[in-house]
């Protein structure tokens, strides 16, 4: 019988360094067509420099950016996982033992005692968990490190409910503009509608996860979703914001039920680089890893 | 255009860029985000000499990963630029003070900045935001490290041997030239006429 706690630490620790190394490979493609259909000089220079950094970040196993993020953990747990608590306890070391072994940038800063130097925040908050109640003996990790750069244009707005879904795509829109050159362009957008305050961002981020080009199962979300990437690359913010290029890669809604006084939106930007990767483990502790 | 320059810049190769050009920049490359330039402008308050010499050198807006080999000698792991609007509120004062040849970073710099670039004539330029290893594959040696305890590995000063480290875009010239706010008018301009059709 395997040690279902060591699996855990081990699977996520080679989560974080798959996260920083490798692409997810719809975001490479996205990242070359862009490259090959942009015209001009500087737009193409600055996108043949991400993939020539893409490629070397494959090659040599090492983090594609610098900022190796603020990490996320998104965990799916059955009810028959024979792990509970101890899933959390095996994701901090594997944090802890992936800043040292990738090697991670130390991001993890105490606002009294300074950066904790291991991606592990003294409060228990750092790594965050988004944790999820499933049926089954499953347990799925997504790992998700998120930059300071492109963390810092996110945006929330509790827009009248009067205004609607227009309301909803002027926010995104004013959002994005904003963000212009800011946060590394070409950006993947997720946006969180309702919930409450707090929830909209918490899906506006989940919903970077879902695969670039897979729109929302809900005909309706998919049209809205399409038509945004449209205009927002209209803002023509181009590649690193030079205004050449794409400006946006695809955006992914999720929508919640809303208060009927509040329409809370939240947008969550990604830099180009949108680092995520998972696994699912099983009972007896195998591994099964997510297509990249 | 593209142009290759070597520290320390003489100014009149600073005068012959021009926003939207390409610059490839070999020599002495030093990284400081905002504590050290805090820290560096202190000590000029003070009267005191920063441990490097800013002179025509490359000021690089990063904050990077730094492994020691097994010499016990410090090498690069990623190091790509940091979103350089957050130091506008004392760039100029930097270049005033100790005069680099050229700014890089990304994201742009503002109004402050350009101004000080013009009057003191140094350039700011863009280094693909992200590009970490490609910018570690340009740096061909780690010469110095200072501040490191004080300051930590992302904030302190290191000192870089570079060769043709780039491609380096000028969004800000010795002229008064800013393309970055260029580009933001565009943005501004178009989400209007967005919000419009809406």
């Amino acid at each position: 019988m395997k040690d279902i706690a060591q699996v855990i630490e081990d699977t996520a620790t080679r989560l974080l360094k798959i996260a920083a190394t490798e692409l997810p490979s719809e975001v490479r493609e996205a990242l070359l067509k862009g490259e090959r259909e942009t015209e001009g000089a500087l737009g193409k220079s600055q996108l043949h420099a991400i993939n020539e950094n893409v490629n070397i970040a494959e090659t040599q196993i090492k983090p594609m950016c610098q900022d190796t993020g603020i990490v996320a953990f998104f965990i799916k747990v059955g009810d028959k996982f024979p792990l509970k608590s101890e899933i959390k306890t095996a994701l901090i070391k594997a944090t802890k033992r992936a800043t040292a072994a990738v090697p991670l940038r130390p991001n993890a800063v105490d606002m009294f005692k300074g950066n904790t130097k291991n991606n592990v925040g003294l409060r228990g908050y750092v790594p965050w968990f988004y944790f999820d109640l499933v049926e089954g003996d499953r347990c799925e990790i997504i790992a998700m490190p998120k930059g300071g750069g492109s963390s810092n244009v996110g945006k929330m707005k509790m827009i009248p409910p009067g205004k609607g879904i227009k309301g909803v795509k002027e926010f995104v829109v004013e959002a994005l503009a904003a963000a212009g050159p800011l946060a590394c362009p070409p950006y993947t957008v997720g946006v969180g509608v309702g919930g409450g305050e707090d929830m909209c961002m918490n899906l506006a981020k989940k919903a970077l996860l879902r695969p670039l080009y897979k729109y929302h199962e809900d005909p309706s979300i998919a049209q809205i979703e399409k038509e945004l990437l449209e205009i927002l690359n209209k803002l023509e913010i181009g590649a690193m914001g030079l205004g050449e290029g794409p400006s946006v890669l695809d955006v992914h809604m999720e929508f919640a039920a809303r208060h009927p006084a509040s329409l809370p939106v939240g947008v969550v930007i990604s830099c180009w680089a949108l680092r995520h990767a998972g696994a699912t483990i099983d009972k007896e502790g195998n591994v099964e890893w997510h297509p990249h | 255009m593209e142009h290759y320059l070597t520290t320390p810049i003489p100014q009149e190769d600073l005068k012959k860029v021009k926003i939207g050009d390409i610059v490839y920049l070999s020599g002495t490359v030093v990284t400081a985000r905002d504590e050290a330039h805090l820290k560096a402008l202190e000590m000029y308050e003070k009267g005191e000499e920063p441990p490097v010499n800013f002179k025509g050198i490359g000021l690089f807006h990063c904050g990077p990963v730094m492994q020691k080999d097994e010499n016990d000698k410090w090498t690069v792991v990623a190091a790509g630029p940091t979103t350089s609007a957050r130091m506008e509120i004392f760039q100029d004062e930097f270049i005033k003070a100790f005069h680099p040849g050229m700014i890089i970073g990304k994201g742009g710099m503002g109004a402050r900045t350009t101004k000080a670039c013009q009057e003191e004539t140094c350039i700011y330029g863009y280094f693909t935001g992200g590009a970490a290893l490609l910018a570690a594959d340009r740096i061909k040696e780690v010469k110095d490290v200072f501040w490191l305890e004080e300051l930590g590995m992302p904030e302190c000063l290191w000192v870089y041997e570079v060769e043709k480290f780039g491609p380096l875009t000028v969004t800000i010239d010795t002229y008064g030239g800013n393309l970055t706010e260029e580009s933001k008018k565009n943005i501004e301009a178009k989400k209007v006429e967005i919000l419009k059709e809406l």
